[in-house]
């Protein structure tokens, strides 16, 4: 009936075909500078600085490892999705992130198959059982990691960073402990002589040893050398608000608190503090692993949270642990509590909770 | 005057305004069409009783339908002619309605004419105290007024004065916060006259001491033109920054006079009373001069069609004759919306009229409509970031798609206001506000 009384189209325009019309729910614009994939891509463009710096140090070593993890993460991910009938999921790119970093956590003189390993238990344990991407309860890189740390204990213990003789295409500025290793060694033995690579860079009173830590031509992962690459992917990921800002301070700011605790019980100047800020892997995880969205939690408080909890037993391990890093163990164990920060940390609506109808 | 609030709330998004493709555009008056179809129920409240019968001649501005409660508002021809037999349709938000069909008879007002009748005059600011309260909130009433924002509630409701909970300020929303529609923009422009005068009864119905009309600072000549129109007034113009959803009342309230509205309240709780300036402008006509709402300024706009413009269209006109009248839709047309993109509603058929809540028009190509492709929510929290309320929206809306109201309730879906800030900054593209509508729908038939 309407449609009869309709007027004429304007003047000059062809029959008017009923047009295709789209009934979509609201809103119907979307902020496409920010998808999922490009997300990932924005953690990989962040990765950029530490890739140089490591290729920087380790020469071709790194290049290989980082590739060869990459692949490797993308494949399993491939093989179990295709499995599980989910199709192609590698193109959201979170594969190739995990592969990254993975690598980027692994030393530099890791053999081959332990990247492969670590890729496999990464994707396949971490992330495909518990049901692909967003669905893990642990950060897949670190539990891929956690793996080979204990299944090729010989080839990544603390011996791993030291370089052997042998290799002689290795830098020269890496043929030593890592700062950490070195750190804790001469803690312990402060009357004693120490060993002597630990001696080699007694680092407590060294200004020209924190400049190192920060520039990154010292020993450790791959990724962890350069504080100063890790501070400019932090200001990428915090520019593209990829990552949240309350992570890293957390946890950079909470080892800080407790490193300088420390630093004021032994006395000295603020070498001890930023020899912890700058060495080991405290900053690239605070940037890259522990802001994983998927393993962190939801709410902003929450995250401060979670990164406080990091760095605390950054701090706790670094001090008492046998292994030499702590942030890998740390990230696992707060992504453990994450469901728990989410649930202690529901907020509060503005205007205050809903009334209870009777 | 007082002391105002902190000028923003935290939260929100920023999408791209694309006022500029109709923000020039002066509003024209729609050449009268051959047919109006006129909803019986077009606000939130009881449905209208038809008082017509098929090939009764009706005059523009006659009752039509008579109001089927307090909460509800009367509906009138909006063109002369004569009526047609009671029909249905379907509102873009879905609810089937009554309509009756008026076919145009001779019209003795149209173009320049009609603008007069509707806007034209002197609009006084003095001596407005004149008219009693009971006075103004009847005649608003008796001219079907609803809010011309969006949710339509009828306008008289909120102006009874209310012992218990007194009115202070009036906050009349010219914000529009909405990307693309333009209409409350030119009305500031061009009708500043109706606009204050209204403001000015509605403050005197409720008993308000203080006015004050909100604008985004990306309308400086609205902002202007009002500043300079309020002067000798009580009236304040209030400037706040471009933000969605600012146009919330409960964002603007927060931002102009930083109170905060209880959750599962209204703004009457906090002392204050919301009105849209389209909604002003209605008032002033109805109570200085006893004309009902029979037009409403209308934007369509977007890319998807050829001219956009801002017209003065009589209520119950088809979206179909707005579009036409605007150079018809271009080839690349995807996706027709009742509003604006953020909360606007796609329709699927052109005939649908429009209501007193018809703000605006908007036609996306498939281009700059958002892609339904869905992936996996990777928890980044950037729903969190943007919730103007300060809820977890992807935690209630994963409760509401597999019904665990339980959770929902502890998440405070209850205190969602549908903004859709965290559907668009979703990077996986998960429809969470449609998700929560749903849940909120859904969870009061799960209580019982």
């Amino acid at each position: 009936m309407s449609q009869a009384q309709q007027p004429a189209p304007a003047a000059g325009s062809q029959p008017p075909a009923e047009p295709v019309l789209i009934v979509a729910p609201s809103p119907h614009m979307g902020n496409i500078a920010q998808t999922t994939r490009r997300m990932m891509l924005d953690v990989l463009l962040a990765l950029v600085p530490v890739i140089v710096a490591s290729m920087a140090v380790f020469g071709l070593y790194a290049i290989q490892q980082i590739a060869l993890c990459m692949l490797a993460c993308m494949a399993f991910e491939a093989m179990f999705s295709m499995l599980r009938g989910k199709g192609l999921t590698i193109i959201d790119g979170s594969a190739a992130v995990t592969g990254a970093i993975l690598a980027l956590s692994l030393p530099w003189s890791a053999p081959w198959y332990v990247g492969v390993v670590g890729s496999l238990i990464a994707i396949g344990i971490a992330k495909i059982i518990f049901g692909g991407l967003g669905q893990n309860l642990f950060n897949p890189a670190m539990v891929g990691r956690a793996f080979v740390m204990i299944a090729f204990a010989g080839v990544m213990g603390a011996s791993a960073y030291v370089a052997p003789a042998s290799r002689t295409d290795a830098p020269h500025a890496v043929t030593q402990a890592t700062p950490m290793t070195a750190r804790r060694e001469a803690a312990r033995k402060p009357a004693v002589a120490t060993a002597p690579a630990a001696a080699a860079t007694q680092p407590a009173t060294d200004w020209n040893y924190v400049k190192r830590l920060f520039w990154g031509n010292v020993n450790g992962s791959l990724g962890e050398t350069s504080a100063a690459a890790c501070i400019l992917g932090a200001v990428y990921l915090l520019i593209r608000r990829t990552a949240s800002w309350e992570i890293p301070l957390g946890m950079v700011g909470t080892a800080a608190v407790i490193a300088g605790l420390m630093n004021l019980a032994q006395g000295g100047g603020p070498e001890l503090l930023l020899h912890h800020l700058f060495g080991g892997a405290l900053l690239f995880g605070a940037v890259y692993i522990a802001t994983d969205p998927v393993t962190s939690p939801l709410t902003p408080r929450g995250k401060l949270i979670f990164g406080a909890g990091c760095g605390a037993l950054v701090m706790l391990l670094r001090v008492f642990s046998g292994y030499p890093e702590g942030v890998m163990f740390a990230v696992l164990l707060m992504n453990s509590v994450v469901p728990l920060i989410n649930r202690w940390t529901i907020p509060t609506p503005i205007g205050g909770p809903a009334p209870v109808k009777a | 005057m007082t002391a105002t609030g902190r000028m923003d709330f935290r939260g929100g998004v920023h999408p791209p305004e694309r006022k500029s493709l109709s923000a020039d555009a002066a509003i024209e008056v729609l050449p009268t069409p051959p047919e109006v179809r006129i909803p019986l129920v077009q606000h939130i409240g009881a449905p209208c009783e038809s008082l017509v019968k098929p090939k009764t001649p009706v005059a523009m501005g006659e009752m039509i339908g008579k109001a089927g409660g307090f909460v509800s508002a009367p509906v009138h021809a909006s063109i002369d002619g004569t009526c047609g037999m009671a029909d249905v349709t379907t509102l873009p938000n879905a609810r089937h309605v009554a309509v009756i069909p008026i076919t145009a008879g001779p019209q003795t007002l149209s173009g320049q004419g009609l603008w007069d009748a509707i806007f034209g005059g002197e609009w006084p600011t003095r001596h407005l105290e004149d008219h009693a309260p009971q006075q103004i909130v009847e005649a608003i009433q008796a001219a079907g007024i609803v809010g011309q924002g969006g949710a339509a509630f009828p306008t008289h409701v909120k102006l009874v004065r209310n012992e218990t909970k007194p009115i202070d300020t009036l906050l009349v929303n010219g914000c529009e916060c909405e990307p693309y529609l333009t209409a409350d923009h030119r009305m500031m422009i061009q009708l500043p006259g109706p606009i204050i005068s209204g403001a000015l009864l509605a403050a005197q119905a409720a008993d308000a001491k203080q006015i004050i009309i909100a604008i985004e600072d990306n309308k400086p000549v609205a902002i202007d033109n009002l500043r300079r129109a309020v002067r000798g007034t009580k009236i304040q113009v209030v400037v706040l920054p471009t933000h969605y959803p600012m146009g919330g009342e409960k964002m603007t309230i927060r931002a102009a006079l930083g109170r905060v509205v209880p959750t599962g309240g209204l703004p009457l709780d906090v002392g204050v009373v919301v009105i849209n300036v389209g909604t002003a402008a209605a008032i002033a006509r109805a109570v200085l001069r006893g004309k009902p709402l029979t037009h409403r300024v209308v934007t369509v706009t977007g890319s998807g069609v050829a001219r956009p413009r801002n017209l003065l269209a009589p209520i119950g006109v088809s979206y179909k004759t707005l579009i036409e009248h605007c150079g018809g839709l271009t080839d690349q047309a995807a996706r027709v919306l009742s509003g604006g993109p953020m909360m606007g509603l796609a329709i699927g058929n052109l005939d649908t009229p429009v209501t007193k809540g018809t703000s605006g028009i908007t036609v996306l190509t498939s281009q700059e409509a958002r892609k339904a492709e869905e992936l996996q929510c990777i928890r980044c929290g950037r729903c969190v970031d943007v919730c103007p309320v300060g809820l977890v929206p992807t935690k209630i809306a994963l409760a509401c798609r597999f019904k665990d109201w339980d959770l929902a309730r502890r998440y405070h879906l209850d205190a969602c206001i549908e903004c859709g800030c965290c559907a668009y900054i979703c990077p996986s593209g998960i429809p969470l506000v449609q998700l929560m509508r749903m849940g909120k729908a859904e969870i009061p038939r799960k209580k019982k």
